[in-house]
């Protein structure tokens, strides 16, 4: 169908040929900038610094120590060897964290009640359950840099603090998923077991556990996979592995150990991802 | 595997598979976490015996103590609120600037309709991979030899590693938009700028807002926490009282900290719910 633009049909007003809600969009762009301007001056948001000659010296030399990645037989060793202790710290830690998360969850998850099989849940339990869902918010809500910074203050450099820190900050975030997994699930065969006289930890494992195992497990497995990429972290504190050599070698400016890390560091949260993936997809 | 499972329930005399054969997955999956476990615990020289030593405990319980009584005098206050500002603007201005290069980057990282030759698809997919695995504190450790100590390095580490999150995002929401309405306006001869102006932007809006809230919501976190190397915000002060061990200020730190994140938390959720609804 054809409607010539230029003669309006009689009783209608002629198409808008402008954007008719221009005003508005007008009004938000002005209203945003005058959010982002005090934002700039907060943030020191200079870029022109950037390329002064004092700032662009240093940056250059330092990328363009990067280009042949350093790759000597013992440094590669060493950092095949911090790697491997980036690896340990996360999985030590995950499971510090899973000994802790398990009780927790067991203990804050609904499901588990005898009392909530007949109505409302008894007044003690209630409020056990929500002081340790209260312990788990404050586990995971401190992150674990900070949990490592004050460990490294009471144990000293080294894993330990690594290890320490990500038990405390993941028994935080494992123990309230565990719980919200258990608790959304199909609760039929728990309820029959508890209401027929069995056990809280026999109905856990009879009947809960194999329901969602699946599930746990491949939630598990994910956060293995963030565990490894926050310990690298953590090494940049001292909690020691692949991100305290970095550390180490950026104070020294020396960009082709901090490029072949940066590397083996990038193929290694590839890796995990890939593994990670893999599993999960066998899990579902 | 589940076939076996249906066939057997329709023999009666046929046995289950046995507890541990040579093919049972979960026992070798069971098994390499097991060694995986002991030998991390093997190889990491931990000094529990350090740890759960009296003089430790003493200095925790000293430590929780003088954590218990935070600094609450007007002039650390202000200079406190002065700082959660510098990093809810750190975390703001560092995801605009992600949104930025990010949708820059997602849009060579699509391909948009059949034909698209999207030549450039695997490069930028490259590049935000490799901008997404290199966390903000690494980031902004690298950027403070280029930007010096202050809350830009932070900024622009936020920006980088979120820009790789967000493009790799949007790339993906822009690839599964419905094509209908960019079909119309290609087969007319609309060129490729104004196509995804009006039929690919206005589909994809809505999701590309919720992510970047999303992030935002993550990026405050990070930025709490990046000024710990140096890079600005509330994490920079917390550095530094908690090395000059003054417990006071660093519990006021840490309380400010969490008070921010769970503002954020209850904003963004109210937020979902306003464009949910």
């Amino acid at each position: 169908m054809r409607v010539p633009v230029k003669r309006p049909l009689p009783g209608n007003t002629p198409p808008a040929l402008r954007d008719p809600a221009w005003r508005g969009r007008v009004f938000w762009a002005l209203a945003g900038l005058a959010l982002l301007w005090p934002m700039l001056v907060l943030t020191e948001f200079k870029p022109w610094l950037l390329l002064e000659p004092d700032a662009l010296k240093p940056a250059l030399r330092f990328l363009s120590d990067f280009v042949p990645p350093r790759l000597d037989g013992d440094f590669l060793a060493m950092v095949a060897r911090e790697t491997w202790r980036t690896v340990a710290i996360a999985t030590a830690g995950l499971t510090l964290a899973l000994l802790l998360a398990v009780p927790m969850a067991l203990l804050s998850a609904r499901v588990l009640s005898i009392s909530a099989l007949t109505g409302r849940m008894a007044l003690l339990p209630a409020v056990v359950r929500q002081l340790v869902r209260w312990l788990l918010i404050v586990l995971r809500s401190v992150p674990e840099l900070i949990w490592a910074l004050v460990f490294v203050r009471v144990v000293g450099l080294g894993p330990t603090s690594g290890v320490l820190a990500i038990a405390l900050t993941f028994s935080g975030m494992l123990g309230k998923v565990y719980a919200e997994i258990l608790d959304s699930g199909e609760t039929h065969a728990t309820t029959s077991l508890l209401r027929n006289g069995s056990g809280r930890l026999q109905a856990f494992l009879y009947a809960l556990l194999p329901q969602n195992a699946a599930e746990l497990t491949s939630y598990t497995v994910y956060r293995w996979e963030c565990a490894i990429r926050s310990s690298a972290v953590l090494g940049f504190v001292g909690a020691g592995g692949l991100g305290q050599q970095m550390d180490a070698s950026m104070k020294m400016f020396n960009g082709s150990e901090v490029a072949t890390m940066l590397l083996v560091f990038m193929a290694l949260v590839w890796l995990a991802d890939r593994i990670s993936a893999w599993l999960r997809r066998g899990l579902a | 595997m589940n076939a076996d499972v249906k066939a057997a329930a329709n023999e009666v005399y046929k046995l289950p598979p046995k507890l541990f054969d040579a093919r049972c997955k979960a026992c070798w999956f069971v098994l390499g976490v097991l060694l995986l476990v002991a030998f991390s615990f093997g190889t990491l020289d931990l000094k529990w015996g350090q740890f759960l030593s009296p003089e430790a405990f003493a200095k925790m319980g000293k430590f929780l103590g003088e954590l218990l009584q935070p600094e609450t005098s007007p002039a650390f206050l202000k200079k406190l609120l002065a700082a959660a500002l510098e990093t809810l603007a750190m975390s703001a201005l560092g995801t605009l600037l992600a949104v930025m290069l990010g949708l820059a980057l997602a849009l060579p990282a699509s391909k948009t309709f059949d034909g698209d030759p999207a030549r450039w698809r695997s490069l930028t997919r490259l590049l935000l991979n490799a901008l997404r695995s290199v966390p903000e504190l690494i980031w902004a450790t690298l950027l403070l030899i280029a930007a010096g100590l202050g809350p830009f390095a932070g900024t622009l580490a936020l920006g980088l590693h979120t820009a790789g999150v967000l493009g790799r995002l949007f790339a993906e929401a822009i690839e599964n938009a419905p094509s209908g309405p960019g079909f119309a306006l290609r087969v007319r001869g609309v060129g490729e700028s104004r196509v995804f102006l009006y039929a690919t932007l206005p589909q994809v809006l809505p999701q590309l807002l919720s992510y970047t809230l999303y992030r935002w919501e993550n990026n405050i976190r990070a930025a709490a926490v990046l000024g710990v190397v140096g890079a600005g915000g509330l994490g920079q002060m917390l550095a530094f009282h908690m090395g000059l061990f003054q417990m006071g200020e660093t519990s006021s730190i840490l309380i400010a900290m969490l008070f921010l994140v769970a503002l954020v938390d209850g904003l963004s959720f109210a937020s979902r719910r306003w464009l949910a609804s």
